[in-house]
């Protein structure tokens, strides 16, 4: 079967049924994309498919043959993506185990709505736990990156 | 390499209460700490010079998300005085006689690390200082450093460390109570906000975690156990199993968990069958077809029938009688009751609760030639060592461990059954192997947090004076011994502040495996012990704040002859200064509007919060703002990791609020996040997190941030709707987190 990752097209071996998250993790060796839940309750596994996120542990690899996939790797070369730059310079991570979902998350946001409010902030978001609780951070952030003046106290 | 000890570690500042807040695991992982610590350290050890200007230090201690990869090595580099920019950070593997103790837990990196690894730094910098003095003929009190170079002021003379490195390492090192350390003025690295060092590779999607770990020909492993603990495998139909695509094993795994009156954290290995296959997914994909008969109660007669409804009637049943044990008492309680002119009666409740670590439990082992690797999220990697060499009969020598970044903690990693079973599946399939839990695994087999209740009465006088105060935890365990943390100290507050006083618990039987969760203990008696007082206040009319200073004020009565367990004046400092900067005394009393305090001491660290909430018609509650006001000693080593930490435990503490875990047929009810309901972006408070700076040594921010949070909270909502949280999730007094 044949993607579209990261603006690279590659050949997998894979049942139709496996999830996207372990065609990537395993045959694609990007490991950015993490397992949490399984169900696509908790984020950790978001990617853009055709610039939307999507949870790549429910979503099978034969539902995005067609489609155009970015995970975390392929943002920018060495984290020069302004989402990237951003959580650096709000230094939001804590175990950063759900981080790479988290950005994802914020670059779809950003591309449909370039200035977003707390409220689409926390709207757009909902669907990423962070265990650690960086949310504070993570909104101060996205704000940044929107070229905002960061909220935070 | 020259590898002379020389740095005696020091005494461990402040850690001697907080450890009796654990069980086992991490008070072994001390033990060997204590041990090695004798030993001491040597900057040869954490330090590799290299001649282009960079230095390496490794940091010692598991990194579970608190921040220890950035904060430890700022230690060192701030004495070895160099530029932060020259400093890598490479993450020490588990060896204790050459780092000391390694673990993460108990808020305890920072005063164990404090003083020892700045002694490191200043051992090494006095090397350099001494091999460019000889190398130039000069006396050394006439060298000073900067930014990693030797300068000779008289004679304009500077080299780098680099350029002295190779004749340093042969030099004898000096005494190190003979190095002086800078003082606090001259810091450069240490109270300046840093970035996480791993931000780079976090945010770039680097494999940096446990469950990234790849080794060459590595199989991957699921591990089905009973959703009934330590049940049985009757029988499975492991042939067909084996013929699903990719699946290379499938076996059962006897176990070795014993009968025992009170189960351990870490009892032994759970039986089970494990499934190995060429990727985690098939693996997973070929549990579904698994169908076992388990034998549910082989591992107690008592298994199968647990549920949180029969638990909840025993302590309601329990709740009327005295405690059976008892725990401390001063004065003449009943007499003290008869002579109250007010007494206020509550009780209060809390469920288990589950760790729930974002990235699932795993380990990833390798076995060559008898000797055993093993790459672990481990927060006590020793101790884990320990128990896979006692399981798996090998000796612990045999064993090799590599400290991987967690996908957080939380207590969770205290335990290392994980690590046993990667172990024991790879010596089985004969091919190194990652176990990794699915969540559903992760929600039935956790080492939960206890759940209590507490009857709690107090008797005032006519003045609103607390004359009498008795508190009485039903918990789990056998007659005076109790579960792992479920256990509670005579020293609790107002313990010893009021003159007639009892403590005292009765246990219930529980076949389960309970442990420490973030802030152990203080996590629930923060919210019962402050949510009472609250209550106490208002029936004597007094504002809370006064009423607790008016306790802290009281001289500790020595009837018991204990150390009353924290430092009052402490506390009462950060409650003056939270009060002050949340205009607590001018706060705002308007109908679904309120606000709460309460304070906290734990793990060495005083923290007071005020909370502001709005309740809706519906019973929604939306925390708009917290104050916390935290006490850990004279130096925040780094500010951005301290506030984290702070805003970490704020969060932690109302997930705290708004989950839980209930027994049902022996079985864990809840499977996965959509039934287990963290706080996400929109629960996100403003948060005004200040510092208190005291003239104390530096104590850790992990968990003294957490316990106060969930009282100010519940203290919040009961000013803004009369109504009072005795029970935890809020949800059992009919309100949720909007």
């Amino acid at each position: 079967m044949k993607l579209t990752v990261n603006e690279k097209t590659v050949q997998v071996e894979a049942s139709p049924d496996t999830p996207l998250l372990w065609v990537l993790r395993d045959s694609l060796d990007l490991r950015g994309a993490k397992f949490g839940c399984g169900v696509g309750s908790c984020g950790a596994c978001t990617v853009l498919v055709d610039g939307r996120p999507v949870r790549s542990c429910i979503t099978p690899v034969s539902a995005v043959a067609n489609a155009k996939i970015t995970t975390i790797e392929g943002l920018s070369a060495e984290g020069a993506h302004p989402v990237q730059k951003a959580w650096q310079q709000e230094d939001v991570p804590q175990c950063g185990y759900c981080q790479s979902g988290q950005i994802m998350a914020a670059v779809a946001l950003l591309s449909r709505t370039p200035n977003p409010t707390d409220e689409q902030i926390d709207t757009a978001m909902q669907g990423n736990l962070c265990r650690c609780g960086t949310y504070a951070r993570i909104r101060s952030a996205i704000h940044r990156a929107a070229g905002q003046t960061a909220l935070r106290d | 390499m020259n590898r002379r000890h020389f740095l005696q570690m020091t005494a461990l500042a402040g850690g001697g209460f907080a450890l009796a807040l654990y069980e086992r695991p991490l008070a072994r992982a001390m033990g060997a700490g204590q041990q090695a610590a004798g030993q001491g350290l040597s900057p040869r050890a954490f330090l590799e010079i290299h001649s282009d200007g960079t230095v390496t230090i490794k940091s010692k201690n598991p990194e579970i998300g608190q921040g220890v990869r950035t904060m430890l090595p700022m230690l060192i580099a701030e004495e070895l005085d160099v530029d932060w920019s020259q400093v890598r950070v490479a993450q020490a593997e588990l060896d204790e006689h050459a780092f000391g103790p390694q673990f993460a837990g108990g808020s305890m990196s920072t005063p164990m690390n404090w003083e020892p690894l700045r002694r490191v730094g200043a051992a090494a910098r006095q090397l350099m200082i001494t091999a460019a003095a000889r190398r130039w003929g000069v006396p050394e009190g006439e060298c000073s450093t900067a930014a990693g170079k030797v300068h000779h002021a008289t004679s304009q003379r500077s080299v780098s460390y680099g350029e002295v490195a190779q004749e340093a390492s042969s030099l004898p090192l000096s005494d190190a109570s003979s190095i002086k350390l800078k003082d606090a003025r001259d810091y450069r690295i240490i109270g300046k906000p840093l970035p996480n060092v791993d931000n780079a590779a976090i945010l770039a999607g680097k494999p940096i975690f446990g469950v990234d770990v790849k080794l060459p020909g590595m199989l991957y492993a699921v591990f089905q156990k009973c959703s009934v603990f330590a049940g049985k495998v009757k029988t499975a139909n492991l042939d067909h199993v084996r013929t699903m695509p990719g699946v290379r094993h499938a076996f059962v795994v006897e176990g070795t968990v014993k009968q025992a009156p009170i189960v351990g954290s870490d009892p032994g290995i759970e039986p089970g069958i494990a499934i190995v296959a060429d990727s985690w997914w098939q693996a997973q994909a070929a549990r579904k077809a698994l169908k076992v008969e388990w034998d549910e109660v082989a591992g107690s007669a008592s298994a199968a029938a647990q549920s949180s409804a029969a638990f909840e009637a025993q302590a309601q049943n329990l709740l009327k009688q005295s405690p059976a044990h008892t725990i401390r008492s001063n004065g003449n309680l009943d007499s003290a009751f008869q002579n109250a002119a007010k007494i206020v009666e509550a009780s209060y409740s809390y469920p288990f609760l589950n760790h729930a670590t974002l990235e699932p439990q795993n380990a990833t082992a390798r076995f060559n030639g008898g000797k055993l690797e093993i790459w672990t999220t481990s927060q006590t990697p020793g101790e884990g060592r320990r128990y896979v060499a006692q399981q798996l009969g090998i000796a612990e020598s045999d064993i090799t461990v590599h400290l991987v970044r967690a996908g957080g903690g939380f207590g969770r990693r205290l335990m290392n059954d994980y690590m046993v079973e990667a172990a024991w599946i790879a010596r089985e399939a004969k091919s190194p192997v990652q176990v990794m839990w699915s969540r559903e695994d992760d929600f039935a087999h956790d080492a939960f947090r206890p759940g209590g209740w507490h009857g709690l009465k107090a008797g005032l006088d006519a003045q609103g004076h607390v004359t009498a105060w008795s508190q009485h935890l039903v918990t789990y365990g056998e007659g005076e011994h109790t579960a792992p943390t479920a256990d509670i100290s005579g020293d609790e507050f107002p313990s010893g502040r009021v003159p007639n006083y009892l403590i005292g618990h009765s246990a219930m039987p529980l076949w389960l495996r309970t442990g420490p969760m973030r802030a152990p203990g203080a996590n629930a008696y923060a919210f019962v012990g402050q949510s009472f007082v609250d209550e106490v206040a208002l029936a004597a009319a007094r504002d809370p704040l006064d009423l607790q200073l008016e306790l802290l004020a009281t001289p500790v009565a020595n009837g018991s002859g204990r150390p009353s367990g924290f430092n009052a004046e402490r506390l009462a400092g950060v409650l003056r200064q939270v009060a002050e900067e949340s205009n607590w005394r001018n706060r705002v009393r308007a109908p679904g509007r309120g606000m709460g305090i309460a304070a906290y001491s734990c793990h060495s660290g005083y923290c007071a919060e005020v909370a502001e909430v709005a309740v809706d018609a519906e019973n929604r509650i939306r925390v708009n703002q917290v104050w916390a006001v935290a006490d850990v000693g004279r130096q925040i080593i780094n500010p951005s990791g301290a506030r984290a930490q702070a805003e970490g435990g704020i969060l932690e503490a109302l997930g705290h609020m708004n989950v839980e875990i209930t027994l049902a047929g022996g079985r864990v009810e809840q499977t996965n996040y959509w039934q287990y309901h963290l706080p996400r972006m929109r629960h996100t408070p403003k948060m005004h997190i200040s510092w208190r700076i005291t003239d104390n040594p530096p104590t850790g921010l992990g968990e003294p941030v957490m316990p106060a949070a969930i009282p100010a909270v519940c203290n919040a909502i009961f000013a803004a709707t009369g109504k009072r949280v005795r029970s935890l999730p809020i949800t059992q007094s009919g309100f949720s987190l909007a």
